[in-house]
Formats: C-alpha cells, sequence, structure tokens
C-alpha cells in the first residue's frame, strides 16, 4: 500500500490547468503546421497563420491560448495500491481547479445551476472521471473542454444493421452539421459500442489520443482514415470559410455493447486541444 | 482585399465590405454575450434604457479571461454566434449597425442585418491571446454581477477580423471563399 496525500492531488491538478491552457501538445502544433501547407487560399492560409501566432503569444504565459479555458475535464487512473490520505480525494480535485482557475487568471466558466446560471465563481465543480488499475501509480490527465465545440457533440443509438455506413454517416453527418461553429480544424473523438453511458466517455478520452497517432486495430485504422477523407471533403474548412483542411484527425475508440446496439457519440474539440497529464 | 475601419461605424463605411475581406478594426466595440443578450432584450422590451447606445454600435460575442495585472484585458476571443441570434434582430432594430463573432448565422438574422444595412463579422475562434493584444481598455458597463458575461466597453486598435455576412447578405459559412475553386 501507496500513501499518497491528496494535496499531492491538487498541487498537479492546478499546475497542469493552467499549464494546459497555455501550451497545445506538439502533436496538434506539428499538424496544423502540416495543414497549412495544404490549403489554397489566402484565407485559409491566413487563418491557421493567426493560429499559429496565438499559440506562439500564448506560450509566453501571459494570455490563455483561449478565452474559454474550459470546463476541467479531470481523469484519473488510481492504481489500487494507493492509499490517500490527509482529507477527501474529490475535494482535492477541486480544490486544484480553483487554485488552477484563480492562479492562473483562468476564465471562471462554470455556473452552479443550467437555469439560474449563477457562476461559481472559479469554475468549480471539475468534471471528473476516475478508474481504478493495478499498480501503485496514479496518473492525473486535465482536459479543459471548451463548449462551442462541446455543443456540437452528438449520440446517436443506432441498430446493429445500420453496421459500417451507418456508423460513419452519422459521424460525417455531425462534422457537416456542426460546421464553422466549434473553431474548425476539429478534432473528432468517437465512441463506438458500449451503452448510452460509455460511448460518449470513450468519443472524450478518444480525445486524449495523440494527434497522427493511429489505432492499434487495422480495422479502426482505415475507418479513421476513410472518415478523415469523408470530413475533410465537406470543405468546411478552417473557421468555417472554406478550406482543405476541416478536422486533424479522428480518433475511434470501440469497445464491447449489446446485441440489440451500437450505440455512436461523437465529441468535437477545437483546434485548440488541451489536455496535460502527470504520473504520481 | 483588407480594409481599416474607424469610428463612427457608418453604413456607407460597411457597405464597402464584401464577404471573405479582411478588416482591421479600431474603435469601440461593446462586449456582450449569451445572458446580457437576454437582459438587453428583456430592457427594450420593457422599454427601459439601456446600458450604451446600441444606433451605430458594434457587439462582440466575448467573455474574456480575467486581466493580469499590467494588462487591459485577458484572452479575448469571439463565442459562438448563432447562441444569440434569437435576441439579435431586437438589437438590430434599435441600430446596431455590426456583430463580432464566430460561425454560421440564422436566417432570421441574416434577413435582419440585410434590412439594416449591418455586417457580421467573424474573429478567429482560439486566437484569443493574439486578439487580446489588439484591446487598448477594457471596462464593466453594466451587469457586473454576472462577471466574465457583464457588458464590456472595449477600445481596439486594428483588431483582425473577416467580414463573414456582407450588407448584401453574402454569407462566408455558405459561399466558403477559402476552399480552391479548382478542387
Amino acid at each position: 500500500m501507496r500513501e499518497i496525500d491528496v494535496k499531492q492531488v491538487s498541487d498537479a491538478i492546478s499546475r497542469l490547468y493552467i499549464d494546459a491552457n497555455h501550451h497545445l501538445g506538439e502533436d496538434v502544433t506539428t499538424c496544423l503546421r502540416d495543414c497549412a501547407n495544404r490549403e489554397k487560399t489566402t484565407l485559409a492560409k491566413d487563418v491557421f497563420e493567426t493560429i499559429e501566432k496565438n499559440i506562439g503569444i500564448a506560450g509566453e504565459g501571459v494570455f490563455p491560448l483561449c478565452q474559454d479555458t474550459g470546463m476541467a475535464c479531470v481523469f484519473m487512473e488510481i492504481g489500487q495500491d494507493v492509499h490517500f490520505t490527509g482529507g477527501d480525494l474529490t475535494d482535492a480535485v477541486n480544490e486544484g481547479v480553483r487554485r488552477g482557475c484563480l492562479e492562473g487568471f483562468l476564465r471562471q466558466t462554470i455556473v452552479r445551476d443550467p437555469f439560474d446560471r449563477v457562476n461559481t465563481g472559479d469554475s468549480t465543480p471539475a468534471d471528473i472521471n476516475m478508474t481504478v488499475v493495478p499498480g501503485d501509480r496514479v496518473k492525473i490527465t486535465v482536459a479543459p473542454k471548451g463548449f462551442g465545440s462541446e455543443n456540437m457533440s452528438r449520440i446517436k443509438m443506432l441498430p446493429p444493421a445500420a453496421g459500417v455506413k451507418g456508423a460513419e454517416d452519422f459521424i460525417v453527418e455531425t462534422c457537416s452539421l456542426a460546421g464553422g461553429n466549434p473553431c474548425p480544424p476539429i478534432i473528432v473523438g468517437v465512441g463506438i459500442g458500449g451503452s448510452f453511458t460509455s460511448a460518449p466517455l470513450m468519443a472524450r478520452k478518444a480525445l486524449l489520443r495523440p494527434v497522427g497517432s493511429r489505432n492499434a486495430s487495422e480495422f479502426y485504422r482505415e475507418m479513421e482514415i476513410r472518415l478523415l477523407e469523408r470530413i475533410n471533403g465537406l470543405g468546411i474548412g478552417p473557421q468555417g470559410f472554406g478550406g482543405e483542411t476541416t478536422a486533424l484527425a479522428v480518433n475511434v475508440i470501440a469497445a464491447p455493447t449489446h446485441i440489440a446496439g451500437m450505440p455512436v457519440a461523437v465529441n468535437i474539440n477545437c483546434h485548440v486541444s488541451r489536455h496535460k497529464e502527470v504520473i504520481l | 482585399m483588407q480594409h481599416i475601419i474607424t469610428q463612427p461605424y457608418t453604413r456607407e463605411k460597411l457597405a464597402a465590405l464584401k464577404t471573405g475581406d479582411r478588416v482591421l478594426l479600431s474603435g469601440t466595440i461593446y462586449a456582450a454575450r449569451d445572458t446580457a443578450h437576454r437582459r438587453l432584450v428583456e430592457l427594450i422590451e420593457e422599454g427601459r434604457e439601456l446600458p450604451f447606445e446600441l444606433k451605430g454600435a458594434i457587439v462582440y460575442y466575448m467573455g474574456p479571461t480575467p486581466a493580469k495585472p499590467g494588462y487591459p484585458s485577458g484572452s479575448a476571443g469571439p463565442t459562438t454566434s448563432y447562441r444569440m441570434d434569437s435576441f439579435t434582430p431586437a438589437l438590430l432594430d434599435k441600430g446596431l449597425i455590426g456583430m463580432i463573432g464566430k460561425g454560421p448565422r440564422g436566417r432570421e438574422v441574416v434577413e435582419a442585418a440585410m434590412a439594416h444595412g449591418a455586417v457580421y463579422f467573424a474573429a478567429i475562434g482560439g486566437a484569443a491571446a493574439l486578439i487580446a493584444g489588439s484591446i487598448k481598455s477594457s471596462e464593466v458597463v453594466a451587469f457586473a454581477e454576472l462577471g466574465t458575461e457583464a457588458v464590456r466597453r472595449i477600445e481596439v486598435e486594428n483588431m483582425p477580423l473577416v467580414v463573414a455576412l456582407d450588407s448584401s447578405g453574402r454569407d462566408i459559412y455558405e459561399i466558403r471563399p477559402g476552399l480552391s475553386q479548382n478542387r
């Protein structure tokens, strides 16, 4: 049994929340540069140039990449041999988000109720997902999620007969309906299978996979390539102004499902695809 | 084509802009997003005084991050515009002449904007740190209790924009000028 003080969790989350809002992963920045070169018009190239300049400014540490510093989505993979001490773990996660928000001058982005819409003042509570894994370590990922793209996400409970075509058509349709709203170029996270609970979570986790990485399964790898081609074929382009690049990547996660169903969830992320992780 | 637009914002100046053109905007704009729009329209419906003059005004759909000490503003990129669509015709009726946001607008906005000779500009979504550099001052003028959603009077200098909907109603999200014709 390994003991971890929850204060370490708060400290890590606070740091990751701020860091993610200033520094994009190299997977995204490299892909953005490659895609910029493929654009054919000045208007589309200009968008990429603006995005690249923005990344440079945000990296200096004063201004966050986006004013929507996001709902703090926190993923924790907790080793089953870990014992947390010093307080309530969920409180510690929220304390990390609170401090990250206030000390990092991040935007206060959460309201306490969907209808009265009173701001909580510190971007808490976090959207927390915890899983238990073997071992005595804790992996923490903080993925601030903007809602311009979140609002464009969808789930459909398809029948098995819909097949590959039905699933792919729904995914492409979702990107088409999103159009210029979610700040394209987008990253498309897809969860197929599981249930009404797990499919959207798989789609969310698919967004954490590096842009440009390949699915381990040949079947899904080919599906990802087909989907990316079809989505870029829509011509929506950067910011929806038209162009070659509508999506940077399509990442699919599939899981066992019920004999009667085939849930398909699509979680859309903007080009400011933020996530930082640490292992305690 | 690139234009420089300065105050006063007039229909004549805006009429020269074509969808897809780039614009550097300098002058006063007002930041207002979801809840502020609902409240502004409630004030209009009740016939009460508005916190700022809508006639000839440009509204920016934006809620910034807090400004760090010594800086006039935090990050300040556009939010998605369609959420303001249902409120927009009432503001255009009161003289609103320009809107800044991102993403396509509904039919009711396109038609009302055309009828009033108003223009909708797109700022680059996710370029909030860069846009912050155009902001010279920012001051809350209404609904302070809304925090980031409060109405702000903002002075901008050379704010980079793209014309998304010109006064003749050409919609960038329909015509997609960034797409090569030889595709």
